[in-house]
């Protein structure tokens, strides 16, 4: 199924699926494409730099990314980006679990083929 | 059979638990499945190993024994390790791991403190021809490492980085065969309600297929695999355990047949030197209350309670507010609010006073009299809360114990 020519803008769950996980006060989102064609768009779109601008309140810490190239992953880690995390946080998501389709949510600019 | 049960948070509860009556501070769910697993599995042949021990690893081993007693399991050998609560071990000027300070800057009763142990603690239980392996804070993964070294005799560090994978895969049970996975319209999951465990079939070289039964619900696939390969993973080229730093940045996964996935060339360093452990903290209480409003304007009716609560609790209140159907979850984030004409207000307050818990459920309560029109449905509810915080401790000072208990 491809998302591609939707009448809507292209986002991050159109060509990939996520997963969130937490430790402390640091979240770890891994993005996947599903289909390899469509690795290097992703890896264009989400940068380190990108997903901390579009978050300050939220992720208050660095990000850093991780390529997993052959598997068409990256991995996220986002520090202090959990509101204090479970032992602090009144999100009622104190695990930020959920943060999956933050990164999720994002628009992708068109494919520039 | 591994039986995975433990959180760091769930530790800290079970301490709790385990203050308040000596007897108990491990898995609620023990009984029912003891109750269910021992005899199939002892007929089977099948070892279990299980951290359900959690905060009373004796106390978890001896009920097992009971339950082995009644349901006619005579001579069942039961394993209990202990040795992870190093409580007395580690002094109030023992800095964190990951972040400034030291535990005695928190300023709150200390719960409980537990090492995580590795492979190596369960080991001689396997040695012993334990059928039932208890323990408390067991890694996650080395508990799924252990047969593996046990059976193949593994040892060397690319062979613990193989087993921590397999580990690492499994522990989280059903997120890796379709749950926690479904998206309908994006991914879809069979029979999701019928979700079944996962299993692994490891060969002596370290290759695994990761796997579950045909007539179970779920499914196993190159992208159930892959999200729970980085779950809570930061560097994916060393995740530390106990037993080694795991290298999974250049792990294989390649879908072989319907739900079978291979996976492979995990790697191996050294193991950390010293061992994390968990500190909980009790941490008061954690309040949290709730009124809806639906229909027309019901955002605006919503807002202008949430309002009243803050204005109501005093500027300085540390109480947040939530309108859930309006932006909840992702409000820290910035998101727009949506105009739902289905909206709960949740106000939610940490503190270590009960007064003050008491007296914000009562202002949200209020407002089914006092606030905007048409509210409805309030609930509130004060829960005991624990923090936790990690510290790390010389192997040296850790001694894991075994007992062997016979039915």
């Amino acid at each position: 199924m491809s998302a591609h020519g939707r009448n809507r803008p292209l986002i991050v769950r159109d060509i990939a699926h996520a997963r969130a996980g937490d430790k402390g006060n640091t979240s770890n989102v891994s993005v996947w494409a599903y289909d390899a064609a469509d690795f290097e768009l992703l890896k264009r779109n989400l940068t380190a730099e990108r997903i901390k601008r579009e978050f300050p309140r939220l992720i208050r810490g660095k990000v850093e990314r991780y390529v997993i190239e052959h598997l068409h992953g990256l991995n996220f880690v986002l520090h202090d980006a959990l509101e204090g995390g479970v032992n602090a946080s009144l999100n009622l998501d104190s695990h930020g679990k959920s943060w999956s389709y933050l990164i999720l949510g994002l628009e992708l600019e068109p494919p520039q083929d | 059979m591994v039986l995975e049960c433990l959180g760091e948070r769930t530790v800290a509860f079970a301490h709790r638990d385990r203050m308040a009556d000596p007897s108990r501070g491990y898995n609620a769910h023990l009984e029912r499945r003891m109750r269910a697993l021992l005899a199939p599995c002892r007929a089977a042949g099948t070892v279990i190993i299980s951290n359900m021990g959690a905060a009373n690893p004796r106390a978890a081993a001896e009920r097992t024994r009971e339950i082995a007693r009644e349901l006619g399991l005579k001579g069942l050998k039961i394993a209990c390790i202990e040795g992870d609560d190093v409580s007395a071990r580690v002094p109030p000027d023992t800095p964190f791991m990951d972040e400034p300070g030291t535990l005695a800057d928190i300023g709150r009763p200390i719960v409980g403190m537990n090492a995580y142990l590795g492979a190596d603690a369960i080991l001689p239980a396997l040695h012993a021809g334990a059928d039932v392996v208890i323990g408390g804070r067991l890694a996650d993964p080395s508990m799924y490492l252990a047969p593996l070294m046990h059976r193949y005799g593994w040892a060397s560090d690319a062979e613990l980085g193989a087993g921590t994978l397999v580990g690492h895969l499994m522990e989280c049970g059903m997120q890796v065969t379709g749950g926690y996975f479904a998206d309908p319209g994006a991914k879809e999951v069979p029979q999701l309600a019928q979700c079944g465990y996962p299993i692994a079939e490891v060969s002596p070289d370290g290759g695994a297929v990761i796997t579950k039964l045909t007539e179970a619900g779920g499914c196993v696939t190159e992208a159930t695999v892959k999200e729970q390969l980085l779950y809570e993973v930061h560097d994916p080229a060393a995740y530390l355990t106990p037993d080694v730093t795991a290298d999974f940045s250049r792990v294989t996964v390649r879908g072989e047949s319907k739900d079978r996935v291979r996976v492979g060339n995990a790697g191996g360093r050294a193991r950390p030197d010293r061992l994390k452990v968990t500190v909980g903290f009790d941490a008061g209480f954690l309040a949290e209350a709730g009124v809806s409003y639906a229909g027309p304007a019901a955002a605006a009716r919503g807002r202008l309670a949430a309002d009243i609560v803050r204005e109501r609790l005093g500027a300085g209140t540390d109480a947040r507010v939530d309108l859930i159907g309006a932006r909840s979850l992702f409000a820290t984030a910035g998101l727009p609010d949506i105009e739902s004409e289905d909206v709960r207000l949740h106000v939610a307050l940490r503190s270590t006073s009960r007064e003050e818990a008491e007296l914000m459920l009562w202002e949200v309560e209020s407002l089914l009299c006092c606030g905007p029109a048409g509210g409805g449905g309030f609930r509130g509810a004060i829960t005991p809360a624990v923090m936790t915080k990690s510290v790390l401790i010389d192997r040296a000072q850790v001694t894991p114990s075994l007992d062997v208990l016979v039915a």
